[in-house]
């Protein structure tokens, strides 16, 4: 399995292979809100913590649908699935390349697109601990939903729409321990949910998305 | 015969008319992919039938 | 009758054959109820002293609200079912009442914004009723969607099955997500609470209200189970037609 995570690493860091598309994405979004919005500093502070996270999840969203879809495209999947390396391996170290090649990154990149964005002083630690606790989720749901479509030609943008609605969970406390840390509130009860759906959608979802690529490779 | 709908006249009719309109949409879109489907199976059966 | 006398309507044969006696009846059950519950709530049941005749709204929202979220739970447990049994019928069901589900969220969406907007002075707002359920929207928009973007049939059963499932676990801890949110504006769950017959305080709904509330909810579950009934019927014959196509093309 090890040998399969740095294999997806070593691929994902060769030219086309995807890395720091994330990155770009991520600032893309943080540089879009002002013109959206408006540059008043004082509304900007206020919504940066959340904007932070919807610009993560957005650029992991982005970089799903090469997950899977590479391996099956050149057979590759066909043969890890007779391998002797369970699916359900492969499904977690498929879930683990991603989020350290996308999500990982924007954790690291988090205080530099925070200060674009006029994040308080004490929201920095809150914003770079709950996209390091959360972004873990974001791969692990994202990889069931690749492993969804797969199959299916041109499938990114229903991919979208199926994982959106799985990632709200996952947002909404996310974005709250960030936000009420910026403001000085308590984070204990966010903090600890954000946790708990990481910690469950790594345990759980590699069977799910284990059982659908089955499905998919029949 | 039509109560007294006041003020909210406007709320309560448009909330009737939209539910309506999509129950009954429902209703026949449903009734007519029924039809369909029920045409074109006896048709396939009729020429296996007959074939 | 035996309980598993039951899965002998699993055989798609035998479910239309018990559909076609069964349909008309509960159609017009269906019909009968609704009309009455709506007629009764529209005409005959006074206005509220907070909110005007746009109490007369409740007849719609809160039956169409109900069923937006049982259909999913019957898409889940016929979802199980198919994963388990492997019965096409259970599948197809799923299918079926995917659309009903959505349409129902839609109704109880729009009903709820539009009651909102003289309570609360906004035509949308964020309140977790109200944000859970366009979430749900998504979920079964997804699932359609899903439906109908594999070819195969049996793999897209599979598929949306699990996604059903998953979903499923998601759309819970998202409910509970939206209230921590949002503390929001909504009613509690007053109507369904065992006392709603009883009498008239705050957070209660009166008889008066009650009685055909009740009876037009009965009529969209009725409603819901015929559309159901009917759609199935309807996936049964094409998945049918398909395989008789498919075993043309062979020979």
């Amino acid at each position: 399995m090890i040998a399969l995570l740095l294999r997806d690493l070593k691929l994902a860091f060769r030219a086309g292979g995807g890395f720091g598309l994330g990155l770009a994405f991520f600032l893309i979004v943080v540089v879009l809100v002002p013109f959206g919005v408006g540059p008043q500093t004082e509304l900007l502070s206020r919504i940066a913590a959340g904007i932070l996270w919807v610009g993560a999840l957005l650029a992991c969203l982005l970089s799903l649908d090469r997950l899977f879809a590479l391996d099956w495209e050149d057979g590759s999947l066909d043969l890890l699935a007779t391998s002797p390396l369970p699916l359900e391996a492969v499904a977690v170290s498929k879930a683990l390349a991603h989020w350290l090649t996308t999500g990982l990154p924007l954790v690291v990149a988090s205080p530099v697109f925070g200060l674009l964005l006029g994040l308080p002083e004490a929201g920095y630690i809150f914003v770079v601990l709950s996209l390091l606790i959360g972004t873990p989720a974001l791969s692990f749901i994202g990889a069931f939903g690749a492993a969804l479509t797969v199959g299916i030609k041109r499938g990114g943008l229903l991919l979208s729409l199926l994982v959106l609605p799985l990632y709200v969970p996952t947002l909404i406390f996310g974005a709250e321990v960030a936000r009420r840390g910026s403001e000085g509130l308590a984070v204990q009860t966010p903090l600890l949910l954000l946790a708990g759906i990481t910690f469950g959608s790594m345990a759980l979802l590699p069977f799910a998305s284990a059982l659908v690529l089955r499905v998919n490779l029949r | 015969m039509m109560p007294e709908l006041g003020k909210y006249a406007g709320e309560v009719l448009s909330s009737y008319a939209a539910s309506l309109v999509l129950l009954a949409g429902l209703v026949i879109v449903s009734l007519r992919a029924s039809r369909k489907a029920k045409a074109a199976l006896e048709a396939l059966e009729k020429g296996r039938q007959d074939g | 009758m035996r309980l598993n006398a039951l899965w002998e309507y699993a055989n798609p044969v035998k479910f239309m054959r018990l559909t076609d006696r069964v349909l008309p009846v509960v159609s017009v059950l269906a019909l009968a109820a609704m009309v009455v519950g709506l007629v009764w709530g529209f005409f005959f049941t006074p206005d509220d002293f907070r909110q005007g005749s746009t109490v007369k709204i409740i007849y719609l929202h809160v039956p169409s609200a109900m069923m937006a979220i049982s259909a999913w739970f019957m898409m889940l447990v016929t979802s199980l079912i198919w994963l388990i049994r492997r019965h096409h019928v259970s599948a197809l069901a799923a299918k079926a009442a995917a659309p009903v589900g959505a349409v129902m969220t839609i109704i109880g969406l729009v009903t709820g914004a539009i009651w909102g907007q003289p309570m609360w002075g906004t035509w949308w707002a964020w309140d977790p009723r109200l944000t859970s359920f366009l979430i749900l929207f998504l979920f079964y928009l997804g699932y359609i969607a899903l439906w109908e973007a594999v070819e195969d049939g049996d793999t897209a059963a599979d598929l949306t099955s699990a996604l059903c499932l998953v979903g499923s676990v998601f759309a819970f801890l998202s409910r509970y997500a939206v209230n921590f949110w949002n503390q929001g504006l909504h009613q509690g769950a007053s109507v369904l609470r065992a006392g709603a017959l009883v009498g008239d305080t705050e957070e209660r709904v009166s008889n008066v209200f009650a009685v055909p509330l009740f009876i037009s909810m009965a009529g969209f579950v009725l409603f819901f189970i015929a559309l159901v009934l009917l759609r199935t019927r309807t996936e049964i014959r094409l998945r049918r037609a398909k395989a008789l196509i498919a075993r043309e093309r062979l020979s």
